[in-house]
């Protein structure tokens, strides 16, 4: 361990907060704002702290105005700085999107590389916690189909840092989803080591030769738990955590779907052109050849996302993740 | 407000007035003392230079799109005082945040008029700006109002660093609309940025006309609610639209705070080359506001003072004809971007993932 590092059992949130004190202390274009992230340290606490060590230059409570916060982050990231601000809740995201599509992600193919707009925009992600309306959204396949954007979401402490990092250190725009449900619930010892974790590359989380799970965010959880379940039946699940959703590494899933034959891709966001119909349609394409069963697919159905009295039969659960699994190994 | 006004127990909080300044009639006679800016004679006669350059090339621009050589263009005849006096006061650090009718600012800052005939023309690589001096400046903002909250975003870039540094927004009358601009009046206001608000108010946006567009008596006025200096300008009097400017940098420059000035013109031409303003907008209209014409009035002001003559005028035709059709070779002359473009510039570098897809492009040049 180097002198400058320390290791320490944390949750995502305070992985996040180590990454944000760790962009702050290596690059002074870092800034942070958004509603309630300075004094109070927002709504979840990610930015706790930060505003009293770094000051209101670094750290900017905004008023409450999400098309501004987009907006302000492109005009200040043209002029050579890095925001990374926070939108509190998915469902707030959709104003923001004008900025994203229009400007952010464009600028520098419409100068040609003169301007480019290196932001990060932190937005919470899912469902799950039991929170109010608009709370519990999962449009990443709106934020993945927009050229330009760099969509990540992590599903532990340790990708929370590095992918953040990571995040901030890009000269492009990245959407970096936060899963609610993880925030306080999964903890491990991270290293603030100051390393990113690699952008645009799915990662392998557990081996297996039988049947290959792809997953993202929070739903990682039932998805590693229905792998489990898998192993004591005797079926070897290979886990893939796509962590980086767009650009999307379909290598890797490539990779591992030609070794296992089978595919089932887990996702808490609705069904109809959902990511997992592209992970589904680069396999159609690619793996055609390899597959031994149609690829399956375990996700939000497509209705409106239900207040907290029926959100767990609206999420995937490991016993439907566990059923398609089923229905593929069915198959030949 | 003491009871028996209203007939209610409440108290006068607030109250605001609106200002209009104008130096030149449309006669261009003087109706007022002239600010200090309008004492040299060749800064006089540069506005109007860059104000005739900005008709010619608009004029230009039209006729290239009219005879398939330029692709829509949107027009900005009537309304030249703007864009001219906005840059005229700007200093070089400062930084240009336009719509899309500030040709004329656009050129005195630096951005050359071949590159803005490739952006027209169909290609991206017209907003790269070759001219150090405009390096920073964005390129035209086609989402109407979008761009209000990138500048409150440069200014804010300037204020945080401690820079002595402006940014200057142009919209027109129906992005006052949007909530972007009232977000962006509003965070401004909140934070005393460094940045000017430049309302063009032609009167029009594309076919509607600006007592449908809103209910308040001025444009000018909604800058008030988010605490912003606000002024209203005689819109086709350059010496007035660069005095109200001079003065609102200098208000941003001294770290008080941002300003709107609202712009009175009109938009003597069509939307832009896609529209017919015969539609909606009688002819006895437009004819009625020509008379206003900002380039007639600057003309008659310098011609009255002994700065200018007929001589002058076609000696300032003939150089603008000469260097517009340069430009114009240039931009005919100018490669079709390569295919390859496309990716080019998507990211920093190129993602592995879109590898194929450029490949694909590629192998299909030629279709």
């Amino acid at each position: 361990m180097r002198c400058n590092t320390s290791m320490a059992e944390v949750n995502v949130i305070q992985a996040i907060n180590m990454a944000l004190r760790r962009a702050l202390e290596d690059d002074p274009a870092v800034v942070i704002f958004g509603q309630d992230v300075g004094v109070h340290g927002g709504v979840f606490r990610a930015t706790e702290g930060l505003y009293q060590r770094y000051g209101g230059k670094r750290v900017l409570d905004t008023p409450l105005a999400e098309t501004m916060i987009g907006g302000l982050a492109v005009g200040m990231s043209t002029q050579g700085m890095k925001p990374v601000c926070e939108i509190q809740f998915q469902g707030f995201l959709y104003p923001v999107l004008d900025n994203l599509a229009n400007h952010a992600s464009r600028l520098r193919t419409r100068t040609r590389g003169r301007i480019s707009c290196p932001i990060v925009l932190r937005v919470t992600h899912g469902g799950g916690v039991q929170a109010p309306e608009h709370h519990s959204e999962a449009i990443e396949s709106i934020l993945a189909h927009i050229p330009g954007l760099r969509v990540v979401i992590p599903s532990t402490p340790a990708k929370a840092y590095g992918l953040l990092l990571s995040a901030i250190r890009d000269p492009d725009p990245v959407i970096f989803l936060e899963p609610t449900r993880l925030y306080r619930s999964v903890k491990a010892n991270v290293e603030d080591s100051g390393d990113g974790w690699p952008l645009d590359c799915c990662d392998v989380v557990r081996e297996g030769d039988d049947l290959t799970l792809v997953a993202w965010g929070a739903m990682m959880q039932e998805t590693l738990a229905a792998a489990s379940t898998l192993a004591e039946r005797g079926v070897s699940a290979e886990v893939i955590d796509v962590a980086t959703i767009k650009p999307f590494d379909a290598e890797t899933v490539l990779r591992s779907v030609s070794k296992t034959g089978r595919c089932v891709i887990v996702h808490e966001a609705a069904r109809t052109a959902g990511f997992g119909a592209e992970i589904a349609a680069i396999l159609a394409e690619r793996a055609m050849t390899a597959l031994l069963a149609p690829v399956g697919r375990v996700t939000g159905y497509d209705v409106v996302m239900p207040l907290p009295k029926l959100e767990k039969r609206y999420l995937p659960t490991t016993g439907r993740i566990l059923a398609a699994c089923e229905r593929s190994l069915a198959w030949g | 407000m003491a009871e028996g006004q209203t007939g209610k127990p409440d108290t006068l909080v607030a109250a605001f007035e609106i200002r209009r300044q104008q130096y030149l009639d449309e006669h261009g006679i003087a109706v007022a003392t002239l600010p200090a800016s309008a004492a040299d004679p060749q800064f006089l006669k540069r506005l109007y230079r860059a104000m005739s350059q900005a008709r010619a090339f608009d004029a230009k621009c039209v006729n290239l799109q009219r005879t398939g050589r330029l692709g829509t263009y949107a027009t900005a005849l009537g309304q030249e005082a703007v864009p001219v006096g906005v840059a005229s006061a700007m200093r070089e650090r400062d930084v240009l945040v336009p719509s899309y009718r500030e040709g004329g600012a656009q050129i005195w800052r630096g951005v050359r008029m071949d590159e803005l005939l490739i952006y027209w023309g169909g290609d991206e690589s017209g907003n790269a700006y070759a001219d150090p001096r405009v390096r920073h400046d964005l390129p035209v903002c086609i989402t109407v109002g979008n761009h209000a909250l990138h500048a409150a975003g440069v200014a804010t870039a300037f204020k945080l660093r401690g820079e002595d540094r402006t940014a200057v927004c142009v919209f027109g009358d129906g992005a006052t609309s949007k909530g972007d601009v009232y977000e962006a009046f509003n965070v401004a206001g909140a934070w005393s940025l460094p940045v000017v608000f430049v309302i063009t108010n032609n009167g029009w946006a594309i076919s509607t006309p600006l007592e449908r567009q809103t209910a308040a008596k001025t444009l000018a006025q909604k800058g008030l609610a988010g605490g912003l200096q606000v002024l209203q300008v005689d819109g086709n009097d350059v010496i007035a639209v660069h005095d109200a400017m001079q003065e609102a940098l200098e208000f941003a420059r001294a770290g008080v705070g941002a300003s709107l000035i609202e712009c009175l013109t009109y938009r003597l031409n069509d939307h832009n080359t896609a529209d017919d303003s015969t539609r909606y907008r009688e002819h006895a209209e437009v004819e009625a506001r020509w008379p206003y014409c900002p380039l007639k009035r600057m003309r008659a002001f310098l011609e009255n003072r002994g700065l200018w003559s007929e001589v002058d005028e076609e000696a300032l035709q003939a150089e603008l004809a000469s260097s517009i059709e340069h430009s114009v070779a240039l931009y005919l002359a100018h490669t079709a971007p390569a295919v390859d473009s496309m990716f080019a510039y998507l990211h920093a570098e190129l993602p592995a993932a879109y590898l194929a897809q450029q490949a694909d492009a590629l192998q299909h040049v030629d279709g």
